[in-house]
């Protein structure tokens, strides 16, 4: 058993008396249980804090995506049409921002897609005057540090979203220019998203994350004007 | 590390908190875990984050470790230690989620990178694993909070320079032009540099007074 062990190395002394893989299997089962419930415990106590964070963080960029606005109602789509989001649980809210008239500026969508590393979630806003996407924040990303992570800071990437013009078609059900990616320097077009030079797949990332997702809800948007406009506002910033 | 170098007589704690913090520290005087000091530390809010979430896990997986020293079996040792630090890794990085999602943005993978921070896992090793629970608090407190300053150091003078303010409060007048090479990875090491170059000075006009 023990004195025809001859597989190890012969640099490295033998213990005294090797222990069994039975006891090691124990002491690291045990350990990993230990270790197992104190993230479990660290998770379910933190949660309501970090839920509360997200929320903060959502209702802040709500504001920054939809210029102008300053006070808000949450709706969600039920087939093609715009109810308040506590009649649809679970379902994909449509923020709308309201000037201090009461008045329509936009209505702020979140959508979610692969980025280059993991889930990339970002927030627009959509404005149904402008017919463009005036706001994009990054909600969530794991893109590279310094490359990647451009699509957050770069002043001339987020320029791509002040005015990024999406209009429903003639027939009110689809998208006239749908969204696509330029090269850097190469946009011509209002519907263009211009890359990050050196972070191609983040850039298209959120070129295909915008594209899918305003395929579906401007169209929904546009056809739900008069619901949007009467929605009373529920409260400010 | 350097534990042969340790003195024959019983190291108090104080000894062993100190030791970390000032002549052996991880940054300055070791130049480990050099990853994250020269990543994050672009402003002071992320360098003292970046310090104290590592200080937090070296302390808590010292802790541990010392306190199951006995039950691990040798050949296992290492990847027990692994665990346990992944553990609080995982733990530290739900806290900072709950303190401040601008932070946890702001710090991004480098939370996840502290388990591979050869600091935490040679205190473990070289320390941790041979010594007493309080011994061995001290000794991972004093290398938590000599890395934590260490990344102080670099994010106050990057900050001022790169951005002309000191944890977000304008400390340079309006007609200063940030040093953006500072706020960027590079400017991190020529700080870095800056700093050994000052403590090598130092010492060395303390050796020649001696």
């Amino acid at each position: 058993m023990a004195t025809e062990n001859t597989t190890t190395a012969p640099a490295t002394p033998a213990p005294a008396a090797g222990t069994s893989g039975a006891k090691m299997i124990m002491t690291m089962g045990g350990l990993g249980l230990v270790c197992g419930v104190l993230i479990v415990a660290a998770f379910q106590l933190t949660l309501p804090r970090i839920e509360k964070n997200k929320a903060a963080a959502l209702e802040k960029a709500i504001f920054e995506v939809i210029p102008g606005a300053t006070t808000k109602t949450v709706l969600s789509e039920k087939d093609g049409r715009l109810v308040p989001a506590s009649d649809v649980p679970g379902g994909m809210h449509y923020y709308a921002g309201y000037d201090d008239q009461h008045h329509l500026v936009g209505v702020a969508v979140e959508a979610s897609g692969q980025g280059f590393a993991d889930l990339l979630k970002v927030l627009y806003g959509y404005s149904p005057d402008d017919g463009a996407v005036v706001g994009m924040k990054v909600l969530e990303s794991h893109e590279t540090p310094g490359l990647g992570s451009k699509i957050e800071s770069d002043p001339s990437f987020r320029a791509n979203f002040e005015a990024l013009a999406v209009r429903v078609d003639d027939a009110g059900t689809g998208i006239r220019n749908p969204v696509t990616l330029a090269k850097h320097g190469e946009k011509t077009q209002a519907w263009e998203i211009e890359a990050i030079t050196g972070a191609t797949i983040s850039s298209r990332a959120v070129t295909d994350i915008l594209h899918s997702s305003t395929a579906h809800t401007v169209p929904v948007i546009m056809s739900n004007l008069q619901t949007l406009q009467s929605s009373q506002p529920e409260g400010g910033q | 590390m350097s534990e042969h170098a340790s003195p024959a007589s019983e190291p108090t704690s104080m000894d062993a908190f100190l030791k970390g913090l000032w002549k052996e520290n991880p940054v300055f005087v070791m130049l480990l875990g050099m990853c994250p000091v020269l990543a994050v530390t672009n402003s002071v809010v992320n360098g003292i984050a970046m310090g104290l979430a590592s200080a937090f896990v070296l302390v808590m997986s010292s802790m541990i470790v010392s306190l199951v020293r006995k039950l691990i079996p040798n050949e296992i040792r290492i990847a027990a230690f692994i665990l346990i630090i992944a553990t609080f890794v995982t733990v530290v990085d739900y806290l900072i989620q709950a303190i401040s999602l601008d932070i946890y943005k702001a710090l991004g993978a480098f939370i996840a990178l502290i388990v591979v921070n050869c600091n935490i896992l040679g205190r473990a090793e070289a320390f941790a694993s041979k010594n007493p629970v309080g011994l061995s608090i001290a000794d991972a407190a004093g290398v938590g909070f000599g890395f934590t300053i260490a990344c102080l150091a670099l994010g106050s003078v990057r900050e001022v320079l790169g951005n002309g303010t000191f944890a977000g409060i304008r400390v340079l007048g309006p007609s200063f032009e940030p040093w953006t090479i500072m706020a960027l990875p590079g400017g991190a090491f020529f700080v870095l540099g800056g700093w050994l170059l000052l403590f090598a000075w130092m010492r060395e006009r303390k050796a020649a007074r001696a």
